[in-house]
Parts: C-alpha cells; sequence; structure tokens
C-alpha cells in the first residue's frame, strides 16, 4: 500500500510521483479559476451604480445574512482543514467526522444564499432587471455552482473512502477537494469584500 | 514557514495552525466590517484597507489551511498563484481603468 522510500512522515497523497503530480496540477487549475474570477470580478465592478430603474444594492443588501453565510463558509473551510489533519494522524473516523461538518455547513450557506437571491428576485431585482444584477447574478452565482459542484464531488469522494479506506490514491482525492473547498472560501472573501461590504457602505 | 513543516511533517495532535488560521480569518472579517461601517474614513481609504485585509485573509487560507508551500513542488505552486494573481489584478484593475473613460456622469 505504501511506497517504501519514502519517510513514514510524509503524507499518503505526497507519497506517489502520480500524487504529488495531480496536486501540483491542480494548483495550476486553482491558477485558472482565479483567472475566470477575476473577469467576473472587473464585469462586476464596471456595472456598479448601472441599476437602471431597478433597486439598488444598498436598498437590498442585508449584513446579517451576508454575515451568516460568511461564517458558514469560513468555518466550513476551518473543518476541512481539521479534516486534513486527521486525515494525516490516519484517522479515517475523523475524516468523516470533519468532512461530514464541512459538507452541513457548505449546504447551511448554500440554503442562505438560495434564500438571498429569491428574496432578492421578490423585491424586483432579477437576472434581467439591470446590468447591475446581471453581474451580481453571475459572479455570486458562479461561486454558488462551484460551491454545490463541491459538495457533490466531496459527497463522491467519501463513499470511495469508505469503499477502500484511507490509500495514497483515496488520500489524495481527499486532499485535492479539500484544496478546492478552502479556494471557494478564498473566492467569498474577495466577493464579501467587493459586492457586499463595497455596495452596503458607497 | 516553520508552522507549515511542522504541520506537515509531526503528526501532532493538536491542530493549532489550523486554529490560529481560523481566528485571524474572524478576526480581519471583523476588522473589514467595523472599517467599513464605523471607521468614518473616506470611501476611497476604506476599499483600500478592506482589500489588503482581504489579500492578508487569502494568503493566511493559502499558507495555514491549503499548505501551499509543503510539497517538493511548492515553488511551481506558489509561482503558479502568484501570476495568477497578477492576471487577476490586471484583468480587474485594467478593466476598471479602461471602462472609467466617459463614465463621470455616474
Amino acid at each position: 500500500m505504501e511506497a517504501v522510500e519514502h519517510s513514514p512522515n510524509t503524507p499518503l497523497e505526497y507519497q506517489t510521483e502520480t500524487g504529488r503530480l495531480n496536486i501540483l496540477g491542480f494548483w495550476i487549475f486553482l491558477g485558472a479559476e482565479i483567472a475566470l474570477f477575476s473577469t467576473l470580478f472587473a464585469t462586476y465592478l464596471v456595472l456598479v451604480g448601472r441599476t437602471a430603474d431597478g433597486p439598488g444594492p444598498a436598498e437590498l443588501f442585508e449584513i446579517s445574512g451576508v454575515l451568516i453565510e460568511t461564517f458558514l463558509l469560513l468555518t466550513s473551510s476551518f473543518t476541512c482543514g481539521l479534516a486534513i489533519h486527521y486525515m494525516r494522524n490516519h484517522s479515517l473516523k475523523g475524516v468523516f467526522l470533519w468532512i461530514g461538518i464541512t459538507l452541513a455547513l457548505g449546504l447551511g450557506f448554500l440554503g442562505f444564499e438560495i434564500y438571498e437571491f429569491v428574496h432578492y428576485i421578490h423585491e424586483g431585482a432579477a437576472l434581467t432587471t439591470s446590468a447591475y444584477w446581471s453581474a451580481f447574478f453571475v459572479l455570486v452565482g458562479t461561486h454558488g455552482a462551484h460551491v454545490t459542484l463541491g459538495i457533490g464531488w466531496i459527497i463522491l469522494i467519501l463513499i470511495q473512502l469508505k469503499q477502500r479506506g484511507l490509500t495514497p490514491d483515496t488520500s489524495r482525492k481527499v486532499f485535492i477537494s479539500s484544496l478546492y473547498w478552502h479556494f471557494l472560501d478564498v473566492v467569498w472573501i474577495f466577493i464579501f469584500t467587493a459586492v457586499y461590504l463595497y455596495g452596503m457602505v458607497m | 514557514m516553520a508552522s507549515n513543516n511542522e504541520q506537515t511533517n509531526s503528526h501532532s495532535h493538536f491542530p493549532w495552525s489550523h486554529v490560529v488560521g481560523f481566528g485571524l480569518s474572524i478576526v480581519l472579517t471583523l476588522l473589514a466590517l467595523w472599517i467599513g461601517f464605523y471607521s468614518g474614513f473616506s470611501l476611497t481609504t476604506i476599499m483600500v484597507i478592506v482589500v489588503g485585509l482581504a489579500l492578508v485573509q487569502a494568503t493566511i487560507q493559502l499558507l495555514m489551511f491549503m499548505h501551499i508551500t509543503e510539497s517538493e513542488d511548492s515553488s511551481v505552486q506558489v509561482g503558479t498563484i502568484l501570476y495568477a494573481v497578477f492576471i487577476a489584478v490586471a484583468v480587474v484593475a485594467g478593466t476598471i481603468w479602461v471602462m472609467s473613460f466617459g463614465m463621470h456622469y455616474m
């Protein structure tokens, strides 16, 4: 199961050449994701104020909902990190527990976000209302779609983990999905700052 | 970073770097919020500070949660992300700058 030439302290996910290169490849993918989100941020920031006859962000954004979403995602990023910590202590139970909490927090985040979107649409701010709200829904919605995809992906990895246990293969998959999850929190930090905080302070 | 090597190589029982990273993230989020609503600075000053705080928080995530520096390939990983950040800054700042001309009626 374990490659012999490595020290016992090398985490499982780095023990094979494939594992190491897949993790590197995923970092390169994250670089491309940064470029993708930067185009959406650029579009959003240019269209700030282009609300046509529709409502503006300051009228609709509510700090409490945004803070709940922010802390749910931030905490899920933390618990996801704990899952990796337990994986490196070879505790399969710890991985299931903390990934489970991570997914629950992620679902909570999605729930609040969907509620928020539905609320805006009821208040007359939909995708087609104005250039501003188009840019808003595309930027924040792309992030939400990533979270949704991440939850589905991690559930599939958990199923595989249940079947095969902690091997260099499954550890690598858990680790890479954790990078993805942390990355979604990084993107949210900038959405919180450039969309919500800016929108409410403006 | 020393703390990262520790995280990787010794299977310590308590994940200190994660707890510290989590605490710092919360503090930075609340600090950004306070500066936004209660500092009384001008909008430009507020945005410069809170974007700076967001960058600090993103760096904390990369170092303390994602362990970007722990792999044998860490220099390539860090290089990729720094290059991506350069692209992001060029795209966002460049777009805002280019699109700002002729928009003074806003």
